[in-house]
């Protein structure tokens, strides 16, 4: 079930926080609204990790993971590191990785299944996210832009990309990643997707300033009505009925 | 997957990219990516470009002249839904350069509304790159408001600025009857607001300074004039210290005319070179050309010339008097004097009325005067002139008997009586003056001296130089040459100088002008 949610009054959810299956890690802010609205969905089936990442709080944007491991860029600290080692379960591998591009979260896109990566990337680095997250990669680009992190939200039953991927473009992805694929937008409008939004197989975080229909689209692509028992059906009618100008 | 793919010039494969469809995030409905990623609607419900733009406004309408008030003072004459009307309503929107103007276009509404519609469609950016484009109608009431112009000519609608007052002091209105064609040839009073034909003269009034000025130059170039200007002060603003007048120019023609016969005063006889004391006026332009019919000598006076002496004429056309020629001896010398031919002769005449008197006269026209015509001059051994240095000349037996001055073609004309002339000529709107009661124009005498002047273009070619005379369209060919087998006919205007009328008629453009050839 999509929720709608904001980070210190900004709408771009997926920049300050990262979802999978089996963790989340969200970052620190001055209030604690942000954490509390992810402990209210998922506080008794995954943990919630509170960090920062190389002392920033754009935590979404620079580490890519799925529910095998966690990859980091080398601007995270010693602490930080030791840190999610503690508090994430044993079964996620935490990896520092030396690359240039150290933007994780832009560079690489991934569910627990398939991974696409910025085509620059290091061959290096692509050897280890095969090893670590347990994926098969693929050098794409998405509607031409090379940052295939920020233009797509992917989950293992779904994914919405940039709004200006042609047909072709969207049948070859989908075809790669095994998933359907819509080409949609987040955040009443907005094209980055990645940094919008944040999902994983049964739940979705999206900007508040997503409209309705925003909302219906991200529901139908990645499955999320029927990811919940019954109560889903009284959740979903507070979505729908919504006030907007 | 081959129809995908397609070579391009430099040899890579290029992918066929089809756009996608997305969903307005507003409204849901399926649109292909935009800027903004909303539907058309939702952004014009959300972003109205139209705001701040002006939507109504006033404009000012001169029913009496028709045009458009431009502030401060310009007034546009523009007709009803036309492009100058359009591009004037959309000059007085302000604001209209925040966006960018694409079409512009009138919405009809009933004329007697006063209003005026015009759909206006603007562009402008919204929203990270997106441009919107509205069109909106915008309202505009006409209100009526004379011009300045037109208010002053309501107020007054006899309002002149500058007249011009021609004056000739002669008793006939032959020159005023050429002097009006020149006129219509060269369009010279086109500027008049009234024309006005007085005892001796034609008024012209103008609206401006500068249209009178202009025909008094016209008229200085064809005719020997005199003028004097005055003003008259009409009002004053005494805080800008602007002075309205109204200009009257007198202008006086030199009332010698063609055909006169002078007695040229001592003095100016002695300035011309002792040109015999009796001259005859052959031409009238902005010279007097006197010719001298003894000597066949010209000479040329311009209108500074003749008003520092300003003699009068001694016998004017009116005096003519017919002779019959009996005999003409051949001619004793020949000139040509400016473009006209004239032969020295001794010619037998007898006066008309008086046929018994035979007079042997020497005459400049021998080279048209033949045995048995009928020729024009003046009796001076009959005449009674009111001027002493004729009487002296006269006593002193220096003067002729008779000066012939043309010929007549009378008889000729007989066989043409009734018939009308192969052309017509235009005339000025000229308004009659009323006022002065008996001193007024006689219509019956108008008509002869008019019958009279056409008489003269027909037999004076030169006359017709700088004149245009028109077909008439009543007059039939064949009636003339069947009646010119016998002899020589009345001399008439050869068809070639006619010009064709100029109609303008449902069909189209009616003839073409022929060209005159002279």
């Amino acid at each position: 079930m999509a929720t709608r949610l904001q980070f210190e009054n900004n709408c771009e959810v997926g920049v300050f926080s990262k979802l999978t299956n089996a963790y989340c890690l969200v970052a620190i802010g001055g209030s604690e609204n942000f954490y509390s609205a992810f402990e209210s969905e998922l506080a008794d089936v995954i943990p919630i990790v509170k960090t920062s990442l190389g002392g920033t709080r754009i935590i979404g944007r620079l580490c890519a993971g799925n529910k095998n491991g966690l990859l980091v860029p080398h601007t995270t600290t010693d602490q930080e590191l030791q840190h999610l080692r503690n508090s994430l379960p044993d079964s996620v591998v935490v990896q520092r990785i030396e690359e240039r591009l150290s933007a994780l979260g832009n560079c690489i896109a991934c569910n627990d299944h398939v991974a696409l990566a910025h085509t620059d990337l290091d061959k290096e680095t692509e050897e280890i996210i095969a090893d670590v997250l347990g994926v098969e990669v693929f050098r794409q680009t998405i509607a031409g832009n090379i940052l295939v992190g920020s233009n797509c939200a992917l989950s293992n039953r779904g994914g919405i990309v940039h709004p200006h991927t042609s047909v072709e473009d969207l049948d070859e992805l989908s075809t790669l990643l095994q998933v359907p694929l819509v080409a949609g937008t987040v955040n009443r409008g907005s094209e980055v997707i990645g940094a919008g939004m944040t999902v994983n197989d049964w739940t979705a975080f999206c900007g508040s300033d997503t409209t309705a229909t925003e909302l219906s689209v991200i529901d139908s692509i990645f499955k999320l009505r029927e990811a919940q028992p019954s109560s889903i059906v009284d959740e979903m009618r507070k979505s729908l009925i919504d006030t907007y100008v | 997957m081959s129809a995908l793919m397609d070579q391009d010039s430099s040899g890579m494969f290029k992918v066929q990219q089809t756009i996608g469809s997305v969903v307005c995030c507003k409204c849901g409905v399926p649109m292909p990516p935009n800027a903004a990623n909303m539907c058309v609607n939702c952004l014009r419900s959300e972003f109205d470009i139209t705001e701040g733009l002006q939507k109504s406004i006033q404009i000012f309408y001169c029913p009496e002249c028709g045009c458009y008030l431009q502030p401060p003072k310009t007034w546009i004459k523009a007709q009803w839904e036309s492009r100058d009307l359009l591009s004037f309503c959309i000059k007085r929107l302000k604001n209209l350069n925040k966006v960018r103007l694409k079409n512009a276009e009138f919405v009809w509404t009933e004329p007697h509304s006063k209003r005026i519609k015009v759909k206006l469609t603007v562009q402008a950016e919204v929203l990270n790159g997106a441009v919107l484009e509205q069109s909106y109608p915008v309202e505009y009431t006409v209100r009526d408001n004379l011009c300045e112009s037109c208010s002053r000519f309501q107020a007054n609608p006899d309002q002149w600025v500058a007249s011009v007052q021609l004056r000739q002091h002669v008793s006939h209105r032959r020159s005023f009857f050429y002097l009006e064609q020149l006129i219509l040839r060269h369009d010279a009073a086109s500027r008049a607001v009234r024309i006005k034909q007085v005892h001796q003269g034609i008024d012209f009034f103008f609206g401006n300074k500068s249209h009178a000025d202009s025909f008094v130059d016209f008229l200085s170039k064809v005719v020997p004039i005199e003028y004097r200007q005055d003003k008259q002060l009409v009002s004053h603003d005494v805080k800008s210290s602007l002075y309205n007048y109204k200009y009257t120019y007198s202008v006086k023609i030199c009332p010698i005319c063609r055909e006169d016969l002078i007695c040229l005063p001592s003095k100016v006889s002695s300035s011309l070179g002792n040109l015999g004391p009796l001259v005859v006026c052959t031409k009238v332009s902005d010279r007097i050309t006197l010719l001298d019919p003894r000597t066949l000598r010209c000479a040329f006076l311009d209108a500074r010339q003749y008003w520092r002496s300003g003699f009068q004429s001694a016998l004017t056309s009116r005096q003519l008097v017919k002779y019959s020629v009996f005999y003409v001896e051949p001619p004793v010398g020949e000139a040509t004097v400016g473009g006209q031919k004239y032969a020295l002769s001794y010619v037998l005449i007898a006066r008309e009325s008086d046929i018994g008197k035979m007079l042997t006269v020497q005459t400049h026209l021998g080279h048209i005067l033949k045995t048995g015509d009928q020729a024009l001059g003046y009796d001076i051994y009959g005449a009674n002139v009111n001027d002493d240095e004729m009487d002296e000349y006269r006593l002193h037996g220096r003067l002729p008997e008779a000066i012939l001055i043309k010929k007549c073609y009378d008889k000729e004309r007989e066989r043409k009586k009734g018939k009308p002339r192969a052309f017509t000529t235009k005339k000025l709107p000229m308004e009659m003056d009323e006022s002065r009661g008996g001193r007024g124009v006689d219509p019956g005498k108008m008509e002869n001296e008019y019958e009279e002047f056409l008489r003269d273009l027909e037999e004076n070619p030169e006359l017709r130089f700088n004149i245009s005379l028109y077909k008439n369209k009543d007059y039939q060919e064949s009636d003339e040459t069947a009646s010119m087998t016998d002899g020589e006919g009345a001399p008439t205007v050869p068809i070639e100088e006619l010009l064709a009328e100029l109609e303008l008629s449902e069909e189209g453009e009616g003839d073409g002008e022929d060209d005159m050839d002279e």
